[in-house]
């Protein structure tokens, strides 16, 4: 298994009481899964997609991340985790501006020595095109609509080679249209092998998923449990 | 993240806000101007007067005649007319493995014309140790001898100043000038010395052998003199020479043991000390409000980092997300700091050099732009950066990313 989370807790406290964001999860998400996760505000989904982003510790429980317990990390280990293993997707992109779509997709290499700066160049162009992008390289965000932001933004989470991605409502500031050609390539990251873990409200978009994680009240209510369905056109 | 990585994230944020970038550098920028014009001016001020002490020899010790007390009536400094030419003979014979050479000093003054041209200047009788004495070279010519010395021949050599003003077109050397009336004849030209530490012009003098100046001009019938000059062998043995010399002097002048001196000792190391302290005090002075202004400086690049590092929260959240450790967030705030000090620094070395050299120009004085006060002042300026960036830096690096990430 990729991802093994077992009898997870996350409690926030404010003041006197307590709030359980997570409540004794356990999941298990295999190497080529496509999740959507889904459930109203409030539900704990974004709690879980940040631990499972290693952006976050869980109160108590396991989480095993290709066969590494990480929950109870440092923040520099978690850091070099992330940098090694996750890719992120986030809603509103976060690019850095007034920086091109060529230098924000070398973004993750930099905390890391393993490229030289020819070979990042390189590799941050193949994935430009790979994203339909070979043509704006050097625009900066405020030139690039919506669309064509997160794709440079699911670029920058390909950069190190993450066996997972992670998308936090990933179309969720983007037209129809966008939408359906994020998912698209979304799809056919999953199909060369990456496993995607999408956080998400909207059925269409969960639709695309192989397997859909309902929560409520920082449980898991519903789990299709068939890791390698098909996906549903809508 | 490796460091010229680093350095050129910096660079790149600090590029992206230019204008807000150089306010907040000025503050370094006039700081750091201020020290190294302070301390060119001061260093080429304390280099011009030591020269200058060094011109007229720093292993001098000088005797001056001392009051005299007659009848109970107390006179003045110099009213002692006891200071022989023949007191200078004795300590260069006596105390000869602590003395170099010894001249008398005989001091006058008057018109001396030559041709069409006439100058009032000083003259001083000497002996012939006097350029030995004095550290002074001849330009030209010869001095005179000790045969012109014995019989008070009416030779002499003039300074540069008197060259210029009396003979401006001619060779001096051979020519004959007039002094009240009487011919003296010109056998050199000592070497241009340039002022002294008071701003007297040293060139300015006509030299003759001390027994011509007395029996001549000084119209006295005393064998007194103005004053003794006394070079040393080395500046270490002044103590026990100005001890040696009070004591000839004392035995020589038959001065009971309870009785004071009638004469005065001098030596330049008391000047330059006081010389020196002078201009550190100025140079401390001067450095402490630069210092203020640097401090003022670094406290302008903190409070632009916070601001920063505000206004970065989602961009810091970001590269935490991708794989920024906390050391690494540090270390890129501290960078921008620095290199915005530096550059700062580079601006300030820059114009205090080009601040200094003109008021040099314009005041005609001295600059010295050593290069430790250079180097010194960049680092300053670096080591502001790291101080005042690290506070700004920590803030940024124990950041949480999920707040960064949801920062509006």
């Amino acid at each position: 298994m990729l991802i093994t989370i077992k009898n997870m807790f996350k409690i926030y406290r404010m003041g006197d009481t307590s709030v359980s964001a997570l409540d004794g999860i356990s999941l298990t998400i295999a190497a080529g899964e496509f999740v959507a996760v889904m459930g109203a505000s409030g539900s704990g989904k974004s709690t879980l997609l940040n631990i499972l982003g290693c952006l976050d510790t869980p109160t108590s429980g396991s989480y095993l991340l290709d066969g590494t317990e990480v929950s109870r990390m440092s923040r520099a280990q978690r850091a070099r985790v992330r940098n090694r293993k996750l890719g992120f997707v986030f809603q509103n992109f976060n690019l850095l501006s007034r920086t091109n779509a060529l230098e924000n997709v070398e973004l993750p290499t930099y905390y890391n020595g393993s490229l030289s700066s020819r070979q990042r160049r390189a590799r941050a162009s193949e994935l430009l095109s790979r994203v339909g992008l070979s043509n704006r390289t050097d625009h900066t965000p405020a030139q690039l609509s919506g669309g064509q932001q997160q794709r440079v933004a699911i670029a920058r989470a390909l950069m190190n080679s993450p066996p997972v991605i992670l998308a936090d409502e990933p179309t969720g500031n983007l037209d129809t249209r966008s939408s359906a050609e994020i998912m698209a390539l979304f799809r056919q990251l999953n199909a060369e092998g990456i496993t995607i873990v999408m956080v998400t409200h909207e059925e269409e978009i969960a639709a695309h998923a192989s397997r859909r994680i309902v929560m409520r009240d920082g449980r898991i209510v519903t789990s299709s449990d068939e890791p390698h369905r098909e996906a549903v056109t809508p | 993240m490796n460091l010229w990585m680093i350095l050129k994230v910096a660079l790149r944020a600090i590029a992206r806000n230019k204008t807000r970038s150089l306010l907040t550098a000025l503050g370094i920028i006039v700081g750091i101007a201020a020290v190294i014009a302070v301390v060119a001016i001061g260093q080429g001020a304390q280099t011009m007067m030591m020269a200058q002490i060094s011109s007229i020899g720093t292993n001098l010790v000088m005797v001056f005649p001392g009051s005299r007390t007659q009848g109970g009536v107390h006179g003045g400094s110099g009213s002692a007319q006891t200071l022989m030419a023949e007191d200078g003979e004795a300590i260069a014979h006596d105390l000869g493995h602590l003395v170099r050479a010894v001249s008398p000093l005989v001091r006058s003054g008057g018109q001396a014309i030559y041709q069409e041209n006439n100058w009032s200047t000083q003259i001083q009788g000497v002996s012939i140790d006097f350029p030995e004495v004095r550290n002074w070279e001849m330009g030209s010519g010869t001095f005179f001898t000790a045969a012109d010395q014995r019989a008070g021949s009416r030779v002499c050599v003039i300074g540069q100043t008197v060259v210029d003003n009396l003979f401006p077109s001619d060779d001096p050397v051979g020519k004959s000038l007039r002094i009240r009336n009487m011919p003296f004849r010109v056998l050199g030209v000592m070497a241009r010395k340039g002022s002294n530490t008071m701003g007297h012009d040293q060139d300015d003098v006509i030299i003759a052998p001390y027994t011509t100046v007395r029996r001549v001009l000084y119209n006295s019938v005393f064998n007194n003199v103005s004053m003794l000059l006394v070079s040393l062998n080395a500046l270490s043995d002044l103590p026990i020479a100005k001890e040696e010399i009070t004591k000839l002097l004392r035995q020589r002048h038959k001065l009971a043991p309870h009785a004071e001196d009638d004469f005065n000792l001098l030596d330049m190391t008391e000047i330059s000390n006081t010389i020196g302290s002078v201009t550190k005090l100025m140079t401390i002075l001067l450095t402490t409000v630069a210092s203020i202004s640097l401090l003022v400086g670094g406290i302008g690049i903190m409070n632009i980092m916070l601001v920063s590092v505000t206004e970065r929260t989602r961009e810091i959240g970001l590269r935490m997300a991708v794989g920024a450790t906390p050391g690494d967030i540090l270390l890129q705030f501290i960078a921008e700091a620095m290199v915005l000090s530096t550059v700062g620094g580079l601006i300030g070395v820059a114009a205090g050099v080009f601040g200094a050299r003109t008021v040099g120009r314009l005041q005609e004085w001295p600059i010295l732009v050593t290069e430790s006060s250079v180097l010194v002042a960049f680092l300053f300026s670096a080591a502001i950066g790291v101080f005042f960036g690290f506070y700004p830096a920590l803030r940024a690096s124990r950041l949480n990313p999920i707040d960064c990430l949801r920062y509006e």
